[in-house]
């Protein structure tokens, strides 16, 4: 690596540092604007999910990874985009403007709850969103006429520029959608960071005290990032919704919320990265699990598949490990690799020692 | 009368969220640390008072076997936190959150395995058993209970308030540093209440069982609740748990009674954050402004 000379303030913050950067992100997009062609049907689906739950990781990562408050409640704002979408839609309202609707509804009730919930920090954060995924469920069964009740409501095909977008007719038509929001939002985000306001989300995020010192407005930043963050998970649900063509309350259970934070913190918590790293192994470690299952079938007779939720205590065990020994996530382990590559052969083994810390009491805030 | 029954049974569940929710507290009083498989250690204490009291298994009497479950879960805890919790040691609460979340799914997989995922229940001496008091009837099941839960909070309390560990304990949760400077060995006081707590969610899991059906997904939800009604007393109050736990459980049964259906399962998380949104620290709150 060699050490780039800053010439001017905006080489700070520009989005990419330089022309090989902006490369590798040219070929990241070649390849995923190819993919309908290099990935059969259902791999494509898979590709799509994994899109998805990067947008719901996305939001998430706003207020937990960058703002420092940890959300164990996202599904329920996932509930709201995906049930808003389709109330709309079911009623005649055209794919863009229901879309819409779901990210603004759900940031509009984010802003709303978050006045009193973000008085919380910490520990009693996490509980109070918790109990607000367990309550929308219920709500979920309740208002009917939005929702379909128990029996949820089916995704009724998008219409947009003259085609017909459905996930199995044409799923490289809904993979370009999925790509195109996912993409719209990861610059939108890029660019909040870089702004004050993203600035002092990161404030609150390291010393909610020094940032009020600062003349950071708290309440306002947590505010903000709460409702942005709602706002993306609300796309995501709207997204999710069609990805699985019927949603009812069991599709965003409590433990969709709990799998929602494991996947950041398995992506590297406070990193843009962290959120699609996060996706990725949250999507594929089931198929990974299934091929496996399968080989050791065939080859040792050794049969996996007896074992329900195998899949859900391998993804424990990865979290487990990942919390012991890489806290950074699987961005951490990108980020060694590739200071790795660049430093070759000059990579000392103590780079990224951990510096030694002592728990403090969170009772004085 | 009707109330009054609601009341009894209200209590006696409440007394088991209390019990539970004694062993969050314990465990956030000593190291400040949440433990999410608090609900699932307490599965798995369920399943080994089944093993070791049901006539299908062990048959054992009934206080030789919740004794043996508390000793193992105890010894669970212990080695738990030897082994896997002393890695993060020091580092931020919200660590020890992911981990123990993930600890829980993991509980959950290997109690599937072992004890597969019918419900079963605990046959216990006082089955069925019932103390009439007029009209009202009491189970001699909640009565056990209750006993139990009061005894236990006392015994905790006194524990916390007079004994030199107690209180060791308690410094170490509020600066971890500035206990190791007075000498206390936080580590081994961290091993200890882990070990406490594996003994509090073995005794809770047993009355879970002696009172229903257990099967191992029932301490992710069962869990949470408690966690809850833990928040409600104030988390790092051992009264303020059982006044928590016991909230929770009374409210549930009246809710469900007299409240639309679905309101029942949502009324004690409605109940916490109100009280959260009152007063963010819970009923005993034990948060203070930092000075700067």
């Amino acid at each position: 690596m060699s050490n780039r000379f800053k010439s001017r303030y905006d080489d700070d913050i520009n989005l990419f540092e330089g022309r090989w950067h902006l490369a590798q992100y040219a070929i990241l997009m070649a390849l995923l604007l190819a993919a309908p062609w290099l990935l059969g049907t259902y791999y494509l689906g898979e590709l799509t999910a994994v899109l998805v739950w990067s947008l719901a990781g996305l939001g998430l990562m706003l207020i937990s990874g960058h703002t420092g408050q940890v959300s164990l409640g996202h599904a329920a704002f996932m509930a709201i985009g995906a049930f808003t979408n389709l109330a709309l839609m079911l009623r005649g309202w055209h794919f863009l403007p229901a879309l819409l609707a779901s990210a603004v509804t759900s940031g509009v009730i984010g802003a709303i709850i978050s006045r009193p919930i973000l008085r919380m920090s910490g520990i009693y954060l996490a509980i109070a969103t918790l109990a607000l995924s367990i309550i929308i469920e219920d709500v979920a069964i309740m208002a009917e006429p939005i929702t379909g009740g128990v029996a949820g409501v089916f995704a009724p095909p998008i219409a947009l520029f003259g085609m017909e977008i459905d996930r199995y007719a044409t799923p490289e038509a809904f993979y370009y959608l999925c790509l195109a929001v996912l993409v719209l939002v990861t610059l939108g985000y890029l660019n909040l960071l870089r702004s004050a306001s993203g600035r002092s989300f990161l404030a609150v995020r390291d010393s909610e005290v020094s940032a009020r010192a600062l003349g950071v407005n708290v309440a306002r930043a947590k505010t903000l990032s709460f409702s942005l963050s709602c706002a993306i998970t609300g796309l995501a649900g709207a997204l999710y919704a069609h990805l699985a063509q019927a949603v009812n309350y069991e599709s965003f259970l409590v433990l969709i919320s709990i799998t929602l934070l494991l996947q950041i913190v398995i992506g590297g918590l406070g990193s843009v990265h962290g959120a699609f790293f996060g996706a990725i192994v949250v999507v594929l470690l089931p198929q990974l699990i299934a091929i496996a299952s399968d080989y050791l079938d065939n080859t040792a007779g050794i049969q996996i598949a007896a074992y329900p939720g195998l899949d859900t205590a391998l993804f424990a065990l990865l979290i487990l490990l990942m919390v012991i020994y890489e806290p950074r996530g699987l961005y951490g382990v990108w980020f060694k690799v590739r200071t790795w590559l660049q430093l070759f052969p000059l990579y000392r083994k103590g780079m990224f020692r951990r510096t030694r810390t002592y728990l403090k009491t969170e009772r004085q805030r | 009368m009707d109330i009054l029954q609601l009341l009894v049974g209200g209590i006696a569940n409440g007394c088991i969220y209390g019990l539970l929710a004694l062993g969050f507290v314990l465990i956030y009083k000593a190291s400040e640390a949440v433990n999410f498989a608090q609900g699932d250690m307490m599965m798995l204490g369920a399943f080994l008072g089944v093993t070791f009291i049901n006539t299908s298994y062990a048959d054992l009497p009934f206080l030789v076997g919740i004794t043996l479950a508390a000793l193992i879960l105890g010894l669970f805890g212990y080695l738990l936190d030897r082994f896997v919790l002393r890695a993060i040691f020091g580092q931020p609460q919200f660590a020890m959150v992911i981990l123990t979340i993930a600890l829980g799914f993991l509980i959950r997989f290997v109690a599937g395995v072992i004890w597969g995922h019918d419900p079963t229940s605990l046959e216990t001496p006082f089955i069925g058993r019932v103390w009439t008091l007029g009209e009202l009837m009491i189970p001699v099941v909640d009565a056990v209970i209750i006993i139990t839960t009061v005894a236990l909070t006392s015994i905790l309390y006194f524990f916390f308030a007079r004994t030199r560990l107690g209180v060791a304990m308690q410094a170490s949760s509020q600066n971890q540093m500035a206990a190791y400077y007075m000498g206390i060995p936080v580590k081994r006081i961290n091993a200890i209440v882990w070990a406490l707590s594996g003994v509090v969610a073995a005794i809770a899991g047993v009355m879970f069982a002696a009172k229903g059906a257990v099967e191992p997904s029932v301490g992710l939800l069962f869990g949470i609740k408690a966690f809850a009604a833990a928040v409600i007393g104030g988390l790092g109050s051992l009264p303020g748990a059982l006044l928590g736990g016991l909230l929770v459980g009374i409210v549930e049964p009246f809710a469900g009674r007299y409240l639309p259906s679905g309101v029942g399962q949502i009324a004690p998380y409605v109940l916490m954050l109100l009280v959260l949104i009152l007063r963010p620290g819970g009923l005993f709150a034990q948060i203070s402004q930092k000075k700067v």
